[in-house]
């Protein structure tokens, strides 16, 4: 059965990989010099095809066979299966001190590395709080929000602009900008409360297009397509200090940031607020009709998204000391979508890993950046056919019981 | 018409139009205390728009819908009835924390929450806790918690469902699925329980199982039971009083006896006979 599965794919690959070279021939292998009046055949060409088709002909089939094989055993009541990487994840003697570790190199990091490595890993930090944040959103109340970059960019502009013309810091502008953005986000929330699906993404694009487009033509207000220079950096106590300790500055409080907010995500997903949440998700009708007040939870899941967004986007701000509206396009909603739903929607653990891949990968890979969305698109279209959960999927919190309680 | 002196939901002349379709009218439906009463009728007779108009699904085009929770709730002071709540057009939400929780004819679960959590969800009208209180995990939102995987999981041993509280709602049986939206139901503390079509699609035996599920739960919860069933054997062995519907009226009313009895409801079910 297996053998004849093999060969039957080999065979298909095979075909495969004889019609796309046949297709390709004329693109591929001859090559007409119009000043040389010469034409060459390269001949090369046609079995570099040849291999290559093939090869990916018979990895396709494969995963595809062995996805279908999954579902095959999921239905006939195997229960869930799990990935071998998430049950090791989730020992809690393997993830403690995993965890412990994963802190402490993340505090040695800037006394290791070069302000070069420390930057973009600030870079990877603001992501991994983005991606948390639409992950309420998004991953946990199902409300699909492609503007949230707005949510981002409220936070930049309130710091810049506070900074510019009042001279308020770092710190002051930091919880200002949180309250901002959970504002902003209640406001687009009261529109869209009766929208669901479809609807509501199409409204959170234009939100997002808004926001981008006011920033880029009132030029009185945000100064325009030019953006606002000379941002402060954070201080401390009227302490300022140089780019490089800025940076490790920065740093440390986005560290903070991140295991704060890790912290919070993870405690509401598995509350009464978390599972309101995921009610809304599953089944809008009957959420509402078990007692949960649909509008409330959902305009609570926008503006506590926002509001993330938004400390982010301020200390985005300090760390780039310069900001402007190209910094907000829709490319960043979707970046931070794809972190969500290619780590797994709804799973914390999951988040993160997305946003370390997709943010540090093309920065390591910088030979490759010509190929950089297409790798992207490729990636995404893989991840969804084979594992459309994401990489680590959502796992319920298993209650103890206390089965003596009457 | 007049209002008996225990009714705990009162549907007086209700009427639902969709656009120039008129699904139900003139509807008087009432459920007294401690009563099981079910509703029947031919498919699209218009009962479950009857069970959607009143949980605030839909707003009633015309009448009234009257409740009187029995639960402690909305209760006058002196222990006197109140006159009751009117709710119709009332938010669904609202009319599920006032004490009506429903099931659904085509189980609507919370398929990715295991069959504990969407017991759980069932108690979150009767709890509080919020943002901080879940971040922080202060002893009251500790308590509260505590308190709410308890009850639900004294629930879920109400309907024979304690030994897959850590399931997938999606990855159980049908059956099963069917009691846990009843212990959902039951989460929200109702004095009214609306059940539409809770045997559909159970053999014999489920059917009977459940039918002794109601009658206990009526028992030990102190709620009024109203539902929607095709299945007569059930209806007519189960309930006090049976309202047959046909194109959105009230044909009948009366004992299983009465009702079983009524020519219009035997037209209604077996057709006219083509010659008298």
């Amino acid at each position: 059965m297996a053998v004849a599965n093999l060969l039957g794919n080999l065979k298909k690959s095979a075909i495969a990989a004889l019609w796309l070279a046949f297709l390709t021939l004329p693109v591929m292998v001859i090559r007409v010099d119009t000043v040389e009046k010469t034409v060459t055949w390269r001949w090369m060409h046609l079995a570099y095809m040849l291999v290559g088709s093939f090869v990916l002909a018979v990895a396709w089939h494969f995963l595809m066979d062995r996805r279908d094989r999954g579902a095959a055993n999921r239905d006939s009541g195997g229960g869930e299966t799990q990935s071998a990487l998430s049950l090791w994840l989730e020992n809690p003697s393997v993830m403690r001190p995993l965890m412990a570790f994963g802190l402490l190199v993340a505090v040695a990091f800037p006394w290791v590395f070069s302000m070069y490595q420390t930057n973009i890993l600030i870079s990877a930090l603001i992501y991994v709080v983005l991606g948390l944040g639409l992950n309420i959103t998004v991953g946990l109340a199902g409300l699909l929000d492609l503007g949230y970059v707005a949510f981002y960019a409220v936070g930049a502009y309130a710091y810049a602009l506070l900074n510019h013309h009042f001279q308020l810091g770092f710190w002051t502008v930091l919880p200002l900008g949180a309250i901002l953005g959970a504002f902003f986000g209640i406001l687009l929330g009261f529109p869209v409360l009766r929208l669901r699906g479809d609807y509501l993404a199409i409204v959170t694009l234009g939100f997002g297009q808004i926001v981008r487009l006011v920033l880029e033509n009132w030029s009185a207000f945000s100064n325009g397509p030019a953006g606002i220079s000379n941002i402060s950096r954070p201080g401390l106590f009227g302490v300022t200090y140089g780019v490089d300790q800025a940076t490790t500055y920065i740093y440390y409080i986005m560290l903070a940031l991140v295991v704060l907010t890790i912290f919070v995500t993870a405690r509401l997903k598995d509350s009464r607020i978390g599972r309101a949440w995921l009610a809304l998700r599953e089944d809008e009708i009957a959420c509402q009709a078990m007692g949960i007040d649909n509008t409330r939870a959902k305009l609570m899941a926008f503006a506590l998204g926002a509001t993330l967004a938004s400390l982010m986007g301020v200390v985005f701000a300090a760390k780039t000391t310069y900001i402007n509206p190209a910094s907000f396009t829709f490319m960043e909603s979707a970046m931070i979508l794809a972190i969500v739903v290619l780590g797994g929607m709804g799973s914390v653990l999951g988040v993160i890993l997305g946003a370390f891949l997709l943010i540090l990968l093309p920065e390591y890979m910088r030979a490759f950046s010509e190929y950089r969305m297409l790798i992207f698109g490729a990636t995404m279209i893989l991840v969804m056919v084979f594992r459309p959960q994401g990489l680590i999927r959502a796992k319920r919190k298993v209650y103890k019981i206390n089965t003596e309680a009457a | 018409m007049e209002q008996t002196q225990n009714a705990v939901l009162s549907v007086r002349n209700m009427s639902m139009n969709f656009g120039g379709l008129r699904a139900l009218s003139d509807v008087d439906v009432e459920v007294r205390s401690g009563e099981i009463v079910a509703l029947i009728g031919p498919n699209g007779a218009g009962k479950t728009t009857f069970f959607n108009c009143i949980t605030g699904i839909y707003t009633p085009s015309e009448g009234q819908v009257l409740a009187y929770p029995t639960n402690g709730r909305k209760m006058r002071a002196d222990g006197a009835r109140s006159d009751g709540v009117r709710i119709n057009g009332m938010r669904t939400n609202l009319v599920c924390e006032l004490g009506m929780a429903r099931t659904f004819q085509n189980i609507r679960l919370f398929p990715s929450m295991t069959a504990l959590e969407n017991v759980m969800i069932g108690r979150h009208c009767r709890t509080r806790a919020g943002i901080l209180g879940a971040v922080l995990r202060g002893p009251k939102a500790r308590r509260e918690e505590q308190e709410v995987v308890d009850r639900s999981y004294q629930l879920l041993k109400k309907v024979g469902l304690e030994k897959v509280a850590n399931e997938y709602s999606r990855n159980l049986p049908y059956g099963a699925q069917r009691r846990l939206e009843i212990a959902r139901a039951l989460a929200t503390e109702p004095f009214l329980l609306l059940l539409d079509e809770p045997a559909a699609g159970m053999n014999p035996q489920e059917t009977l199982e459940l039918k002794e599920m109601v009658i206990r739960i009526r028992e030990e919860f102190q709620v009024s039971v109203l539902l929607i069933e095709h299945d007569m054997k059930m209806v007519m062995s189960l309930s006090d009083r049976i309202y047959v519907m046909e194109y959105g009226r009230v044909i009948s009313t009366g004992t299983p006896a009465e009702v079983s009895a009524d020519p219009q409801v035997i037209r209604a079910y077996l057709g006219e006979e083509s010659d008298a």
